[in-house]
């Protein structure tokens, strides 16, 4: 038997696409795709998933190892033909009628027909020097020229290729070639055991190490049959929003030096380095590592409320300052718009989908604390309506800390098995980023056989091309800076 | 000034040259120690510009492989037109070598090849970043040429000559003028002009890293070593020659007009003064603003323009 809010079913391929339909038309959003090897056979689990309340739906498809192909679900979402081919890449499970089948995890170098998570792949095998080039779509026309960028970048940034083909300074098309940190994430997670594994999920993106890892102590506890108990889960929730705070108020200021206003930035780093070290008077670690594990929430020493109020008061400072600049205001309005419409079409989650106006926040949708979290959305979908979005989840998030910190009964909480273990597990969390899901599955001896993680960045990297288009050149840093998406949590 | 060379002539040229190559350095170091104070930094030391000269001297010369000769000699051209404009210009005395040739036309030329060389360098590597600054930077240039000479043409309209000596000595006959709408409006085209060709906020950002939004920094990213000092000093001398006509030609005083050692060292110390007030102004300028969209720059040059106009214009009623 299966946790109760979740649903799996094991069904004839040619099912797939009549029952992945039904779920799209009913408003359920494809939340992860994950293959999976096992030996005799290849497996796709197609997670759905509907909120509030909270509802999880698997679709689980079992594959013949010689000729693994499944119905591709392009035609019914965007994010799905972008899990099929990062199934393709690593499985080698074949979508039929595919219509955009590139590469997209696989690197370049990889050889041919190798497939890094299947269980003969093996060590990585040494890079192939004649390596196909990489096929950008060329912009034709006359005065249309490209402007490569990266995957080197001046500043302190993941490795990113973007191609612009540009006319004047006006871009026509922007490509990002990303996947240049590939560390084989997923296939560290297989075989240890699932307390090991905390420490590998803190990394997969640095600066979401709570959610991650939190998303995948959920996962686990639920194939293990813990429930954690109510004081683990107010700690959880209260580091969650810790780690929201100090995200958000780095890329406002960090939006503001992207338009040259410095002392804007200066003041916002000022506040994110107040919140570092609660968070490292919190947990011992100033990016929230330590605190959750499997079946535990530990933490030393809670924010004071005085500390909240001081920090609360510099943020209100740092955006009055940004505000009140007519440059940055006119720099930000109008930039790089991405409509409500193209947003839901590609799929975008968190605080990019709710600056187009896509009310989706995890908090709600799955919430696994019992304070619910208020609802803000923009309509303006360009960089000033992400900007007001991180202000705005800012203030509540704070308000959230307050709370949690005033309704705190211990610094520790722990959980209490039921009993059943089940095997699998689907952990849910909205980071400061957006939606952050794991699934696991544990082997007959406890450990992990199979991890499967999906940044919301995965989700949103194809939304901030639509967005460029109409856009300048010079607007392409502050663009991007307003999507601020992972490159790590991207590439696993 | 009769066919033989004043020995202070000579001294006021030479002094006018050191004077820019070190302190224009120095007075970068004070805009940034001022942008760092702002953000609650303590900032490097303001001859940092100057030790940053130094180390780049003393590095390996390197070319991009596809570059050409121009990517040699325009440092030279950047360095020579501009040095050539520092002497000739009455920055410390009214009577340098070569002043009667200090005509406006003369000095705005002589930045322009210093430009053109520069945006050629960018071009010479095939590089899109160099390319894309180049563009930007004679977009820009094109723009704030004419108001930078229709604004220095108001200023002669007052003083009946185009010789930047004469206008400083005219200006000292009638402090009047000073505060006289056409010089004001002026002041304000000029102020605008300086900004954009110096390659400060809110027109481009000389500190940034985000190599899209570089219009300057993008035309010089192929440059290292000597040659990229060379560049360097170029265009910070540009800046003190601009910081230094600015001043002179709004608030000459202080300035040697006569051959005199006391004269000189007066002249000096108020250039110094001067410009290190601008500096400090325009620093100012920086930290409250932003950066502007690329595509409102032309509004704001077109806005300096218009001053210009205005201040010939007024200059020629109120004559």
């Amino acid at each position: 038997m299966i946790a109760s809010n979740r649903h799996s079913e094991i069904i004839a391929a040619g099912e797939l696409h009549e029952r992945a339909s039904v779920h799209f038309a009913l408003g359920h959003r494809l939340a992860l795709v994950a293959g999976h090897d096992d030996g005799h056979s290849l497996r796709a689990v197609y997670l759905f998933t509907d909120g509030a309340p909270d509802a999880r739906h698997e679709l689980i498809v079992v594959l013949d190892r010689e000729n693994p192909t499944v119905s591709t679900l392009s035609d019914l979402s965007f994010s799905a033909s972008r899990f099929e081919r990062e199934m393709r890449d690593n499985f080698g499970i074949e979508p039929i009628d595919h219509p955009f089948l590139r590469p997209l995890v696989r690197h370049q170098h990889w050889p041919e027909q190798w497939y890094p998570l299947r269980q003969e792949a093996g060590p990585m095998p040494a890079h192939v020097s004649e390596a196909p080039h990489y096929p950008f779509i060329e912009v034709g026309g006359s005065g249309v020229y490209e402007i490569p960028v990266g995957p080197v970048h001046a500043g302190m940034i993941e490795p990113g290729h973007f191609r612009f083909s540009v006319v004047g300074e006006t871009i026509l098309k922007m490509t990002a070639r990303l996947w240049y940190v590939h560390r084989g994430v997923e296939r560290m997670f297989q075989g240890i055991g699932p307390d090991e594994g905390v420490a590998i999920a803190q990394r997969i993106s640095g600066d979401s190490a709570l959610a991650h890892s939190l998303a995948y102590c959920m996962a686990v506890e639920e194939a293990q049959g813990l429930e954690v108990s109510d004081d683990a889960r107010q700690l959880r929730a209260l580091l969650l929003e810790m780690e929201r705070l100090y995200n958000h108020v780095g890329d406002l200021g960090a939006l503001c030096n992207d338009v040259s206003f410095a002392v804007a930035n200066a003041r916002a780093l000022v506040v994110r380095e107040r919140l570092l070290r609660l968070n490292e008077g919190l947990t011992g670690h100033r990016l929230l590592r330590g605190a959750v594990g499997v079946g535990y929430t530990r933490v030393q020493v809670l924010p004071t409320q005085k500390d909240l109020t001081e920090i609360g008061e510099a943020f209100e400072d740092v955006v009055s300052l940004a505000l009140s600049n007519t440059v940055v205001v006119d720099r930000f309005e109008g930039t790089a718009y991405l409509s409500a419409a193209d947003a839901a079409a590609i799929g975008t989650v968190g605080v990019v989908g709710r600056a187009s106006g896509l009310d989706f926040d995890a908090r709600r949708a799955h919430p696994f604390a019992a304070d619910g979290v208020q609802s803000v959305v923009q309509d303006g979908g360009d960089v000033m309506a992400r900007f007001t979005q991180r202000v705005q989840e800012f203030r509540i998030s704070l308000d959230v800390v307050r709370a949690l910190v005033e309704g705190a009964r211990s610094l520790e909480g722990g959980s209490s098995s039921t009993g059943e273990s089940i095997g699998s597990g689907v952990g849910i969390v909205e980071g400061w980023r957006g939606v952050v899901v794991h699934r696991v599955e544990l082997d007959s001896s406890g450990r992990i056989s199979r991890a499967r993680t999906v940044d919301p960045s995965f989700f949103n990297w194809p939304a901030l091309a639509i967005a460029l288009n109409d856009t300048i050149v010079p607007d392409f840093p502050l663009a991007n800076k307003s999507f601020n998406l992972s490159y790590a949590g991207n590439d696993l | 000034m009769t066919g033989t060379i004043s020995i202070y002539a000579v001294v006021a040229t030479l002094l006018q040259v050191v004077m820019v190559a070190l302190g224009a350095p120095l007075l970068v170091g004070i805009m940034a120690k001022v942008k760092a104070r702002a953000e609650g930094r303590v900032g490097a030391p303001i001859n940092q510009p100057l030790r940053d000269l130094r180390k780049l001297l003393t590095k390996e010369r390197l070319h991009a492989r596809h570059a050409s000769v121009v990517l040699v000699i325009a440092p030279m051209l950047i360095m020579a037109s501009t040095v050539v404009a520092v002497a000739i210009s009455p920055l410390v005395s009214t009577h340098p070598l070569l002043g009667s040739s200090a005509d406006i036309l003369v000095i705005v030329y002589l930045l322009l090849t210093g430009s053109a060389a520069a945006a050629l360098a960018g071009l010479d590597p095939g590089t899109a970043f160099g390319g894309m600054g180049s563009s930007r930077a004679m977009t820009i240039g094109a723009l704030a040429e004419p108001a930078f000479l229709v604004a220095v043409i108001a200023l002669s309209i007052q003083s009946g000559s185009s010789n930047l000596p004469s206008i400083m000595v005219s200006t000292l006959a009638h402090p009047q003028w000073v505060l006289g709408p056409s010089r004001l409006l002026a002041l304000g085209a000029l102020l605008i002009v300086v900004i954009a060709e110096t390659g400060r906020i809110p027109v481009d950002n000389p500190s940034t890293h985000l190599e899209l939004t570089m219009i300057h920094e993008a035309m010089i990213l192929e440059y290292a070593g000597p040659e990229l000092a060379l560049v360097t000093l170029g265009e910070t001398m540009r800046l003190g020659l601009l910081f230094s006509l600015l001043a002179n030609l709004f608030l000459p005083w202080g300035i040697a007009t006569h051959s005199s050692t006391l004269s000189l060292v007066a002249g000096v110390v108020s250039l110094a003064l001067k410009t290190v007030l601008i500096a400090l102004g325009v620093a100012l300028i920086e930290v409250r603003s932003a950066k502007l969209r690329l595509f409102r720059l032309p509004e704001l040059l077109a806005g300096g323009f218009v001053l210009s106009v205005l201040a010939v214009v007024t200059g020629l009623v109120t004559r």
